[in-house]
């Protein structure tokens, strides 16, 4: 048996408006220095507002208060582990959070002369030039916000090419395992979907690939190693077929922790791909973002970057906004700038070699957690697993104990669950994605945890289906929230 | 290495469970040709001293200790210290998007009291968990406007903020949406009631899209232009770039979707971003909002409770259907603003506006603004027989960055500067400024 969480104090505590009381303030701004001005003159009587109705009045200690205590109800990597199978979530350096704390770097306006930008312009620089490296690609844009951004800036980009050789096309292929910001980013492109199957090894189909390749094709969209942890072994054949027919291929950088220093998507056909900073270069996730989504792509591709990009004039970057293929901005300025610097910092602390010794440590993680769980668990896949594991509920759903029941006990061990039901194509999925920045202890303890469910799905199976129980919120009814949504608070 | 939290002797223990001989075994299934068969080419790694030094002299690199009157999308504000104190909590800072509501409350809860704040704000019924910023929001919203109307064409004053414009022209390209851009008064600065009333007598339109204050800073008379899309059948989409100016600007009624940029609320301007972008919009177009949002509920004991929620509308939910192929949002940044709009609260957010407007009035008192519309914090100068370049290379030397030139997006505003002062100007620094470009 391995140690549950214990509780801790849990404070209550209301909203920000239900501890509000008219007069209170947590700020003081500096006595103004220069004669002040009537509002309604300076904007017209008409454009100017009331007080702000039910706006907080709270003072500084309750502002410490109120997010400290909300603070304790999440939980979080610096908690423990966080198995989310495709998510990476792996330790945040603090040096990062520093470094791009710097005021010359976090003050810098995007505007500011580029004379006195040069050391933000030399930092995207070399993290342009890293990514290309790390990925075997030609040329990087930094500016996507996101690795759905990058998606649909990767895509517009293949589509320009294909126009500039005649024809744009209207379909984008996707394994029906992949993620669902594919389908969607290809649909922003103003493209068709099309879905293709997977074979028994989990692998795409390669044959089913070849019969839906023809000349109505842009691109297939497809995840590497693939979201079940498991590499294309065809992968170059896959290009081949797509380049044979003049089709594109795109690929999901979502798992580029599995390949730094072992394989390079650009070696292997890779037309363009997206990395996410916030997972494989260790940028925070904040709950819920700022990511960053930079695309790197072949020579090819390179004419339709969006614009601005740098270059080197003498001794100084510059930004060249005369691009005539490109595909535009995809976001105003230059990209998530203080992200970039985090992850420039990450890829720094690791070095080349060390950033291959990353991988191995991902990959030997992922491995451990099979050979350990596969006795009790389903694996429905038995190709080689690089850096994540995907089981299924098989053998605890005869006990009519489910994945997401599972998942929500793991809670109660003092863990994050797995990610739930996905990928698509395996029924009951439990998607385990462990990172290299696990300890083996934290790692035994997970293992102990996931045996210890899967011996109370056949005893107790109660406690199961009703986790979690150490949570200070127990069961969130989600259906009630859709069914009548309570989208703001209002006062009584 | 630091950040690897494996001993070469657990290893080996796991690799012996494992059954293999070495890390190298574990990648044996990889075909041979698509290894890379040499190290990266990157250098060894550094300590943490290093990163520092490097990162430090990078900065060094960059304006340091200069007065800045730039604006123009990205403003610079004072950020209290509670900001930074509770944002570095590793339980905010390295917590998952709150899919796991259970253990998720914190950060669910500060996003419930965002969107409550944002609606207040914009004085719209319901707000999302926000957007990557506010260009990408304000293409979102365009988008949002042709499946509410199903028409697809868009109008978009040219007193726009021009990166975001440049935006919304990359995503419309491929989504049959044409982009078509109206005029601004040559006098007054603001947008050009009679061509807009012009264009919108065309083909049908999904949506108009102005943004108030506008790129020169100016209010612009967002209800009249509402009453024209809405007698045209169109959904008027308002923008923001300064949030600072809520606090003393009446929010537009009549507006159909907000879309802003939340930079101003204790983001700073870091090169261009991360920022925070936010859509709001009435109630019955929710089901069209693209992005996350969370709901009231209550768990299996009859608590309160807070969940994500009508993620039907979104990509890993309905795939190609979904409203937008955006997944993540920008948690930790709109914390950062609902520590601000805490921190400033009812009073702060008025008084702070009104010290930006003070500053802006007194600096354009000593220069004469080129457009006599009402404005916030922003204003645009004409530079009298020299170049607005030529202006600024004079003011670096005094270690001042003066404004943006406008002919870069504007040509015929070639001779002009677009300053900005916020409650971060001195009185001196504007003196100093204004002496120097007279």
């Amino acid at each position: 048996m391995t140690s549950r969480v214990r509780p801790h104090l849990s404070y209550n505590e209301p909203l920000l408006f239900e501890r509000s009381s008219p007069g209170k303030v947590a700020y003081q701004l500096p006595e103004l220095d220069v004669p002040p001005v009537d509002p309604k003159e300076a904007l017209g009587p008409s454009n100017v507002r009331e007080a702000i109705d039910d706006f907080p009045e709270v003072s500084e200690v309750e502002v410490i208060r109120h997010y400290t205590r909300l603070s304790a109800w999440n939980y979080a990597i610096d908690f423990g582990m966080y198995p989310l199978g495709s998510c990476t979530m792996k330790y945040n350096p603090r040096v990062n959070e520093l470094v791009a704390r710097l005021e010359g770097l976090a003050w810098a306006h995007p505007y500011q002369p580029e004379s006195l930008a040069q050391g933000a312009m030399e930092v995207m620089a070399r993290l342009e030039a890293a990514l290309a490296e790390i990925t075997g690609m030609d040329a990087v844009t930094l500016q996507p916000a996101a690795g759905a951004q990058g998606e649909l800036t990767a895509l517009l980009m293949m589509r320009a090419l294909l126009e500039r050789r005649g024809n744009p096309r209207k379909k984008i292929l996707i394994p029906d395992s992949a993620h669902g910001t594919n389908p969607a980013s290809a649909a922003t492109a103003g493209y068709a979907v099309e879905n293709i199957k997977s074979n028994e090894a989990g692998m795409l189909d390669v044959a089913a690939l070849e019969q839906h390749v023809n000349e109505d094709v842009a691109a297939l969209m497809l995840t590497n190693p693939n979201t079940l942890g498991i590499f294309e072994e065809q992968i170059e054949r896959v290009a081949e077929i797509l380049h044979a027919k003049g089709a594109l291929l795109y690929m999901d950088g979502a798992n580029m922790n599995a390949l730094m220093g072992i394989a390079r998507p650009g070696d292997f056909g890779v037309d363009a791909l997206h990395l996410n900073l916030h997972k494989t270069f260790s940028t925070p996730h904040g709950g819920g973002g700022p990511g960053a989504g930079p695309v790197a792509v072949k020579r090819e591709l390179e004419p339709f970057l969006p614009v601005p990009r740098l270059k080197r004039t003498g001794k100084k970057w510059a930004y060249d906004y005369r691009r005539k293929d490109s595909i535009g901005r995809v976001r105003a300025f230059y990209g998530n700038f203080g992200v970039l610097v985090r992850a420039l910092a990450y890829i720094l602390a690791h070095g080349g070699p060390g950033l291959r010794n990353v991988t191995l440590d991902a990959v030997l993680n992922a491995n451990y957690i099979r050979r350990k769980l596969e006795p009790h668990f389903d694996l429905p896949y038995p190709s080689p697993a690089m850096h994540e594991v995907v089981f299924s509920d098989a053998r605890q759903a005869v006990h009519d104990v489910h994945t997401g029941e599972i998942a929500k006990r793991l809670i109660d061990y003092g863990f994050h669950p797995y990610t739930v039901s996905f990928p698509l194509i395996v029924r009951g999925a439990m998607m385990i994605e462990p990172t290299e920045t696990e300890t083996k202890h934290e790692l035994d303890r997970f293992i102990q945890a996931m045996i210890d469910i899967a011996g109370e799905a056949e005893q107790d199976s109660e406690i199961v289906r009703n986790a979690p129980h150490a949570t200070r919120t127990s069961r969130v009814d989600e259906v009630a929230a859709a069914r009548k949504p309570v989208l703001r608070w209002k006062p009584a | 290495m630091r950040y690897l939290p494996k001993s070469d002797s657990d290893r080996r223990e796991m690799l012996d469970a494992i059954g293999a001989d070495s890390l190298e075994a574990l990648f044996a299934h990889l075909p041979a040709s698509v290894r890379l068969n040499r190290p990266l080419d990157l250098p060894s790694g550094i300590s943490e001293y290093e990163i520092v030094r490097y990162f430090r002299e990078r900065a060094a690199q960059n304006a340091d200790d200069y007065s800045c009157f730039l604006g123009a999308g990205v403003y610079r504000h004072f950020r209290p210290v509670l900001v930074d104190t509770v944002v570095s909590r590793g339980e905010f800072l390295t917590s998952y998007t709150p899919y796991q509501a259970e253990i998720s409350q914190g950060t669910l809860t500060t996003i419930f009291e965002f969107q409550t704040m944002i609606c207040q704000l914009t004085g719209m019924e319901v707000a999302n968990a926000s957007m990557y910023d506010g260009s990408t929001a304000m293409a979102e919203a365009a988008m949002m406007a042709v499946r509410i109307t199903r028409k697809n064409r868009v109008l978009v004053a040219r007193s726009v903020h021009p990166e975001y414009r440049e935006v919304l022209r990359t995503y419309a390209k491929n989504q049959e949406m044409p982009v078509e851009e109206f005029g601004y008064a040559a006098e007054m600065g603001t947008l050009d009631l009679a061509e807009l009333e012009r264009q919108l007598s065309g083909p049908p339109t999904a949506a108009v899209i102005v943004q108030s204050p506008n790129f020169f800073g100016i209010v612009e008379p967002v209800q009249q232009a509402a009453e024209l899309a809405h007698r045209a059948g169109a959904l008027l989409v308002a923008v923001f770039t300064e949030a600072v100016s809520l606090g003393i600007l009446h929010p537009p009624e009549d507006v159909d979707i907000v879309a802003g940029e939340l930079q101003s609320f204790a983001l700073t301007p870091s090169y261009g971003g991360p920022y925070a972008g936010i859509i709001a919009t009435k109630e019955r177009f929710v089901r069209q909002m693209p992005g996350r949002l969370v709901g009231e509920t209550i768990d299996a004991d009859g608590n309160r409770a807070f969940c994500l929620t009508l993620a039907t509308r979104e990509q890993h939910i309905r795939r190609e259907k979904a409203t937008s192929n955006i997944c993540t949002n920008q948690a930790l940044l709109a914390l950062m603003a609902s520590v601000f709009m805490a921190v400033y609260g009812k009073q702060g957010l008025r008084e702070l506006a009104l010290q930006n407007l003070a500053k802006a009035h007194y600096l354009a008192g000593r220069l004469q603004p080129r457009f006599c519309g009402k404005f916030f914090n922003e204003f645009t100068v004409r530079m009298e027989g020299k170049s607005p370049d030529a202006v600024n290379r004079a003011l670096l030397r005094q270690r001042i960055i003066g404004g943006l030139p406008l002919g870069r997006f504007y040509p015929e505003l070639a001779d002009s500067l677009l300053l900005c002062a916020t409650e971060m100007s001195r009185r001196e620094e504007m003196d100093q400024l204004a002496e120097a470009i007279q």
